[in-house]
């Protein structure tokens, strides 16, 4: 059971971590090598999808079972459902090409299958309603943020403003044309701001460099539900 | 140029790779004989049990979102370590957990990260499949439903720690407008900002790769981070003398590190 439960995980969690990065360091001429990561990298995606239908199943089953609890919220469960069964069957019979559901893009004649339709009408359109709201979050985050509380808020406020003021056309035309706002924009950016990102960005690359090692000698063991090693 | 089976271009990150592993093996052998390891105190990390204690208080959920991204991305399993701490603690108290996820894989690791915890607590009669569930693969619907959960059933505590994109600012925002408790954690360097804005603390980078040794004091673990942080030193004296050298016009330590 322990065998099953954690040394079998541990030992494959380990060849798989060890994998690419012997495949990194061969030879390009080491086909073997490069063969085995190729194929740990389809054997990833084969799980994934087996993954993905036991998403799908919880999905169904806990919104089921909130609609029929009449939980709070239970008329959203029933048009998720709603959503998922119909672009399912008309995916699935366009895939198996039945009657009027010719493939899952566009016919032969151009026109728009059901799956395209909804995709493209109801889909997308939601999508973007969903991503176009960060132009408004954006607003209210930066309203909170740049607020002259300390110095640092302070120092916080003032480079805002010259960056906003330094990308806009806006920026240029106060100063009678010239470019002096953009110029210190382009410092700001590519000095103090990219010195402060590859500091955290090396901080980062080596904790997840750390980190990877940790799962592969199989001390880091929280993704089985154990916190310490024995 | 090949040398067998070797890449011999890439000699040179090799022998980086070596020494950074000598380093942190080094480390944690020493941290498992006892060696005395100082880490610093990490805000966001103390926050958690503040954060479902107020949960706990108020008899509302936790929410946790660990991220968007699958198993095969560190930020996930530094944030996986993070929920088996979360759920080892609402499983002490009985708080309500709630787990959305994106992703599949990470959907059936959170699952069981969850399972054992609960578990380990010696509750798992408080444990059920519903705590962590799927919701969908698409990165703005899954956006959709966490936002509206959040604004329908007002959790308590919102953890949003792992890898995010755009939906970073909507979700902690979203959150920020319920009164919730947030704690935030990326190694995405372009959404740091907006959690800085919008959550009460905020682990960034390497603070979330150092969460599940900071939260379980394993000191096995403790010492990979020991490591990694001379490793961090090494690196940074090298960049010193290195833009000195490039000052001055030798490209040699520029060269030595230049990776095919």
């Amino acid at each position: 059971m322990r065998f099953l439960k954690l040394q079998l995980p541990l030992l494959l969690t380990a060849l798989a971590g060890l994998i690419p990065i012997v495949a990194f360091f061969a030879s390009p001429n080491a086909v073997q090598v490069q063969w085995t990561k190729d194929r740990l990298e389809k054997y990833m995606i084969i799980i994934a999808s087996f993954a993905l239908m036991l998403g799908v199943i919880n999905v169904v089953q806990s919104n089921v079972k909130k609609i029929e609890r009449r939980q709070k919220g239970w008329h959203y469960g029933a048009f998720l459902l709603a959503g998922l069964i119909s672009m399912a069957v008309v995916g699935i019979l366009g895939a198996i090409n039945v009657g009027p559901f010719q493939g899952i893009g566009f016919r032969p004649d151009g026109s728009r299958t059901p799956f395209q339709w909804g995709a493209e009408f109801v889909f997308n359109p939601l999508q973007a309603t969903m991503f176009s709201l960060l132009a408004f979050f954006m607003a209210s985050a930066a309203f909170r943020a740049f607020r002259a509380r300390n110095v640092e808020a302070t120092i916080l406020l003032i480079a805002a403003g010259v960056v906003m003021l330094g990308r806009i056309p806006l920026g240029e035309s106060i100063l009678g044309g010239r470019p002096y706002l953009s110029h210190f924009t382009d410092w700001l950016m590519n000095w103090p701001n990219a010195a402060a990102q590859r500091g955290i960005i090396i901080g980062a690359a080596l904790g997840a460099a750390s980190l990877s090692l940790r799962v592969i000698v199989g001390i880091e063991r929280s993704f089985l539900g154990i916190e310490k090693t024995d | 140029m090949d040398l067998g089976w070797l890449n011999v271009a890439r000699a040179n990150a090799l022998v980086l790779f070596i020494l950074f592993c000598v380093l942190v093996l080094t480390n944690i052998s020493r941290a498992r004989r006892g060696g005395n390891l100082f880490i610093r105190r990490i805000a966001g990390l103390n926050a958690i049990d503040e954060a479902v204690g107020r949960a706990t208080e108020l008899g509302k959920k936790v929410l946790y979102v660990p991220g968007i991204m699958s198993i095969d991305e560190n930020q996930t399993i530094a944030s996986l370590a993070v929920l088996g701490h979360v759920a080892r603690m609402t499983a002490r108290y009985n708080t309500e957990l709630d787990v959305p996820n994106k992703d599949p894989l990470t959907f059936a690791a959170a699952r069981e990260t969850v399972r054992e915890a609960y578990i380990q607590e010696g509750r798992p009669d408080l444990y059920n499949e519903g705590l962590v569930h799927y919701v969908t693969y698409d990165q703005f619907a899954f956006t959709a439903s966490v936002s509206g959960q959040m604004v329908r059933e007002k959790p308590a505590a919102n953890f949003l720690i792992g890898c995010f994109y755009a939906e970073s600012l909507l979700l902690a925002e979203t959150g920020q407008s319920t009164g919730a408790i947030q704690i935030a954690g990326t190694a995405e360097v372009a959404q740091l900002p907006f959690f800085v804005c919008a959550c009460d603390y905020t682990l960034i980078g390497e603070e979330l790769y150092a969460a599940g040794a900071y939260l379980s004091r394993d000191p096995a673990q403790l010492g990979s981070i020991k490591g990694q942080d001379i490793t961090k030193a090494v690196v940074g004296l090298y960049i010193v003398v290195a833009t000195a050298l490039l000052v001055v016009g030798s490209t040699l330590l520029k060269r030595i590190l230049t990776i095919e």
